[in-house]
Parts: structure tokens; C-alpha cells; sequence
């Protein structure tokens, strides 16, 4: 039993947090922002939030929408293993949200919200509570840092980046790599599915390797991975691997990138700088650990987690909790049957709960959904690799349609020109 | 103030979700995705109403309703090759296409913000009403067949390099004044198309 004495509070405080429906959350905050007509409040400006919130408007704008965000501008996800490479900036995945809430009559807060109260149905903010007839949460992903014995929230990041949400992190870590001697060795953990962005990590692994085939060709990349094989695009990272990096599937000494699947991180040495799955102890000059993750913070305290106290079930054709009524949730924090939890899957969420949350404002039948999830992933600066489908909603399920949708056949720069002007598109989706 | 048709339905359903219990949600009446429904997922990589700020996307507001059809049961034959599209394009129905076909039919094309080669688009115009205009009527603005007025550059160089690496079948009639055009004359025929507002 690994349990440390942290991690057993913790638990004990997951437990007692999950009885929100028998404890309710009652607020005393004064509204700030006195409700007239029909209001949805969208908490979360990212993937999901921003094109709930703006398609809401789209498809009625008498309804009244009101979006909070945390911070005045959004470092986007995608093409951010980029970085890391040099190859890209933070900036040019940043957006802000203002020009795009004018456009469309929506009414923008940065705020933080703390506490959901879903009895009075209002959303308390730092500065008063708000209310709302539909609540859309957004809010990506937390981390669940107490499976991880050794792990110190606060303080390992700074020394051994996560690197999972784009911004200071994705700096950090690209940092440590320009900082290492040619040679060095870098580790890299992947945590059991699901995870935000299943074939994220596989091409981290991939820009990694390419800077390091640039600039430190004496290194090697470490993969211990908790799943049994590459998630997702697994053919087409192995051929990329191959093509580029001289990976060998049978030997793993060969080549810039060693992958070991069924390897589970259970234990971190900071101080040692040593990963650790139970079985072997492995060192590493820099350090990517992924850590395992669940719902967003404010999923959590609203009460809409499921029974797996990690991901929100919700309705496939509302997107509405099971758990809570008039929540729904997006995105990453959602479990949204056959969608993967990648950004265009959250932009796809966002549309048809967009779409049901009004029909259902105007006491009118709903909608059958239709989903697509599109997704691009670079083996090398220049070459790509992509993932799609269309989706559906069949007996409660969101399933994919079959004979449709799949893998690129290769990865070729078409693929790569595609990734830049898809990513183009989803943040203009969001900012204008 | 909401949900006035069918306040008990919704009610029963949710108390049925707060209780946990094994009540199915999928008893919930549902009319077929309706063009919106079909159609707003598309914009995530062509753009809000099909209006794209990506350079290798095209903006697909304004099409004819026709031409949309075609190209999208092309792309599910796979007679126009494609890298996303023909794997997008099967999961749809001919109803569905026709239903989405009408949904950007319906949108205001807005041309790609872009300069031109003025030189080059003036020869080009030239050439486009000799050998294009016939087919690509208007100078091939949205609404028209290819609709490749007002398209981004780089959209028209792929789309371009696939006609001629006979990657890309187009109609007989095509084949002609294509093989006739010379790169120089391909670039001119761009800068036109890009010079349309």
C-alpha cells in the first residue's frame, strides 16, 4: 500500500466533497449581476466555453449569456509540443476573448468561480454570486497528483514540468531541454487513458526527439508509458518514430526514442531526479511527468463528478450532468462516449449543447447530435499526421459513425500545412 | 419561463438522474440533427459559417447548393482526392449533404483578407475570361462553379497543384485549357483569384 499520509486526507476530503448533493452548497453572496430574462452562464472561455457561450447567441440571441474566465488571456493547447521544439511561440497560440464576446453580445467577467449553489442555481464568483437558468462548465482538467507517491503539488512542477496546460509549464520544460548537456537523458511518463489529448504525448515525444536530433544528438528520450500500447495514431507515431528517429521496435537502445509500454509511474524522486514504477528506478537529466487527471476544480465542487470520482458523466444529447440538473458540462472534464477529449471534440460538445440548451429554453424538442473531432499531430516540423469522425448519439451513446472518419495514411506535409490552418480556425472560432 | 411543454418529462428525467438510478436518458424524443446541428461542427475547421481564416481551408460560405453536393460525394467516392474530407464526407447522408449544402448556401461569403500580385492578377484576369469564365462564370466568385474568387492563396496553390499532378480529375471539358496554362499562367490565374474581393 502506498498510501501516504497526504494522499489519505485527500481521499477522505474527495469523500466527504462528493456528498454535495446531501450537503448542499448554500451561498449568502450578494448577486452581482441582478438576472431579468433567461441566462445561461458558461464558466470556462476555452475550447468549450467560448463556442458554447458564442453559439448560444448564434442559435438565440434573446437568451443572456454570461461568460466567466479566470485570466484575460487563453494560451490554446494544441501545436504546443511546437514549443518545445522552438519551432513556435506561446504566443501565437494566445487569445483573448474580448472582441469575440462583443461580436456577439456576450457578457464577459474575469472572475474566479469558487462554489456552484446548485439549489438557488447560482455560480459564486469572488466578487457576488450570479445567477443562471443553465449552467455550462468548461473547465478542462485537474490533476491527480496523490496517485503519484512523492509528488509535492506545489513545489514538483517547478522542478519536473507537467507541462499539460500550455503557458509557463510548456516554458519551463522547453528551458530545461535547451539547458541539457548532449547526452543527457530525458523522461517522459504517460498516465493511463483517459487524459486530455490522447495523442499529445506521442507527439511531445516526437518534437523532443527532433530537438534533439538538431541540437543534442548524443540524447535519448525515455517513454514509460501506463498504457499498453500509443493511444492513439500508434501505426503512424511508430513509422514517424522509424522514418525520423531511427526507433526500432524491437530494440529500444536503438535510436533517439526508447518507448516502454505497461510502465507505470507509481513513485518520483525529486530530489534524485529518478522515476520509479515499482519495478526499476530510472534517472533522468529532464523530467516530463504527465500526470494522471480528472474533471476541472469547479466539476468538482459543483457536485457533477461521477461515480469513478474522476470525469463528469453527462447526457449525449444535452450534455446536461447526470448528476445535477441544469449543469452541463464540456470538454475534457465530460465523458462524451466515442469523443476523444481533444479540442476539436470540446468546440464539436460545445455546438450541440449550444444548440439543445436553447431548444430546451424555448420548450422546444431537442436535437440529435452531430459531432466531428479532427486532430492533427506533427511527427517532425514539417510533417503531420491526422485523426478524424463523425459522430452520433445512439441509444444514450455517442458513438462514432461507422465506415467513416479514421486515420491519414501517412504523414506528409499536406498534413502539417492542414494542422496550421486548422489551429487558425479554432482560434479565430474563439476570438472573433 | 422555460421548458413550459414538457416541464413533467424533463422533471421525471432529472429526478431519475439525481437518484442515480439505472433510468434511461435515451427515451428523450429527439428530432434529426437539423442543418444547424450538422452544420456548425464543420466550422471548426472552415470557420465561423463557413468562413475560413485558415489559409488551407477553404471558405466554404456562400457555395452553390450544388456544387457543395458534388464535392462532398466526390469526396466520399474519393474521386476528389482529399486528406480529411473523404473520411469526413462517408459519415453523412445524401439528405444530410443536401441539408448542409442549403445551410452555407445561406451564408454571406467574405473574401479572404490578402494582397495581390496586381500585375499578375491583370494577366490573369485575361486568361481566366478566355478559358474559365465559360464554366466559372462571374470570375468565379462564390455561388459560381469552384468558387475560387476571394479564396486564400495558399487554398487555390494546393487546389491547383492537384489538377495538375492529374492528382485531381476534373469535369472532361477541363482538361483542355488546363494542360494549355503554363506555371507562369497558373500563378497569374492565383493572383486574379486572390485580387477578388
Amino acid at each position: 500500500m502506498n498510501m501516504n499520509r497526504r494522499s489519505f486526507i485527500k481521499m477522505v476530503g474527495a469523500a466527504t466533497g462528493a456528498g454535495v448533493l446531501g450537503f448542499p452548497y448554500i451561498s449568502s453572496a450578494a448577486d452581482i449581476m441582478p438576472k431579468t430574462g433567461r441566462r445561461v452562464v458558461v464558466v470556462g472561455g476555452g475550447s468549450g466555453g467560448a463556442i458554447a457561450a458564442k453559439y448560444i447567441r448564434i442559435a438565440d440571441p434573446t437568451v443572456e449569456v454570461v461568460l466567466i474566465e479566470a485570466e484575460k488571456s487563453y494560451i490554446a493547447c494544441p501545436l504546443s509540443n511546437l514549443v518545445l521544439a522552438g519551432i513556435r511561440t506561446l504566443e501565437e497560440n494566445t487569445i483573448t476573448l474580448d472582441k469575440m464576446a462583443a461580436n456577439h453580445g456576450i457578457k464577459l467577467v474575469y472572475d474566479t468561480v469558487t462554489a456552484v449553489d446548485a439549489g438557488a442555481k447560482k455560480v459564486i464568483c469572488s466578487a457576488g454570486a450570479i445567477a443562471y437558468d443553465k449552467l455550462v462548465l468548461s473547465p478542462g482538467i485537474d490533476y491527480r497528483f496523490e496517485e503519484i507517491d512523492g509528488y509535492d503539488p506545489m513545489t514538483t512542477p517547478e522542478v519536473i514540468p507537467h507541462a499539460w496546460k500550455a503557458g509557463p509549464q510548456t516554458l519551463l520544460l522547453k528551458k530545461q531541454l535547451m539547458a541539457m548537456r548532449d547526452g543527457g537523458v530525458v523522461v517522459m511518463t504517460i498516465p493511463q487513458a483517459p487524459y486530455r489529448c490522447p495523442p499529445g504525448p506521442y507527439e511531445r515525444i516526437s518534437l523532443i526527439a527532433m530537438y534533439l536530433k538538431q541540437h543534442k544528438p548524443k540524447s535519448k528520450i525515455i517513454v514509460w508509458d501506463g498504457n499498453e500500447n500509443i493511444v492513439a495514431k500508434a501505426a503512424l507515431f511508430r513509422k514517424g518514430w522509424s522514418k525520423h528517429y531511427g526507433y526500432d521496435d524491437k530494440d529500444t537502445s536503438k535510436g533517439l526514442i526508447s518507448y516502454n509500454a505497461n510502465s507505470k509511474l507509481t513513485k518520483l524522486d525529486v530530489r534524485g531526479m529518478a522515476v520509479d514504477n515499482g519495478i526499476e528506478l530510472l534517472k533522468g537529466d529532464v523530467i516530463n511527468v504527465i500526470p494522471p487527471q480528472r474533471a476541472g476544480v469547479i466539476a468538482q465542487k459543483a457536485g457533477v463528478v461521477g461515480a469513478d470520482k474522476k470525469w463528469c458523466t453527462v447526457n449525449q444529447v444535452t450534455f446536461e450532468s447526470t448528476q445535477v440538473k441544469d449543469i452541463h458540462v464540456i470538454g475534457d472534464s465530460c465523458m462524451g462516449g466515442a469523443l476523444p477529449k481533444s479540442t476539436y471534440a470540446a468546440n464539436s460538445e460545445a455546438k450541440v449543447c449550444a444548440l439543445n440548451i436553447v431548444q430546451a429554453l424555448n420548450g422546444k424538442e431537442l436535437i440529435a447530435p452531430s459531432h466531428v473531432n479532427v486532430c492533427y499531430s506533427y511527427i517532425t516540423d514539417k510533417e503531420a499526421v491526422s485523426v478524424s469522425g463523425v459522430y452520433v448519439e445512439k441509444d444514450g451513446k455517442t458513438i462514432a459513425v461507422p465506415n467513416a472518419g479514421g486515420l491519414s495514411p501517412d504523414l506528409n506535409e499536406i498534413e502539417a500545412a492542414y494542422a496550421r490552418s486548422w489551429m487558425t480556425n479554432i482560434m479565430t472560432e474563439m476570438s472573433t | 419561463m422555460m421548458q413550459k411543454r414538457k416541464p413533467l418529462r424533463l422533471a421525471l428525467m432529472v429526478m431519475g438522474a439525481m437518484l442515480g438510478s439505472s433510468i434511461s436518458l435515451t427515451t428523450w424524443a429527439t428530432s434529426p440533427a437539423s442543418p444547424a446541428m450538422l452544420s456548425h461542427t464543420c466550422n471548426g475547421c472552415h470557420g465561423t459559417d463557413g468562413n475560413s481564416a485558415g489559409l488551407s481551408n477553404p471558405t466554404i460560405a456562400g457555395l452553390d447548393v450544388e456544387y457543395f453536393e458534388i464535392a462532398m460525394t466526390q469526396f466520399k467516392s474519393g474521386e476528389r482526392p482529399s486528406s480529411i474530407m473523404g473520411r469526413l464526407a462517408k459519415g453523412y447522408t445524401d439528405e444530410q449533404i443536401k441539408a448542409m449544402a442549403a445551410f452555407f448556401a445561406s451564408k454571406k461569403f467574405v473574401a479572404a483578407k490578402q494582397t495581390a500580385d496586381s500585375g499578375k492578377a491583370k494577366q490573369g484576369k485575361v486568361l481566366h475570361d478566355k478559358s474559365c469564365e465559360k464554366c466559372h462564370g462571374s470570375g468565379s466568385k462564390a455561388g459560381e462553379n469552384g468558387a475560387l474568387a476571394g479564396q486564400w492563396k495558399e487554398y487555390l496553390e494546393l487546389t491547383f497543384g492537384e489538377f495538375r499532378s492529374g492528382k485531381r480529375k476534373g469535369p472532361d471539358k477541363m482538361k483542355r485549357p488546363l494542360a494549355a496554362l503554363s506555371d507562369a499562367d497558373i500563378d497569374a490565374l492565383i493572383n486574379y483569384y486572390v485580387s477578388q474581393k
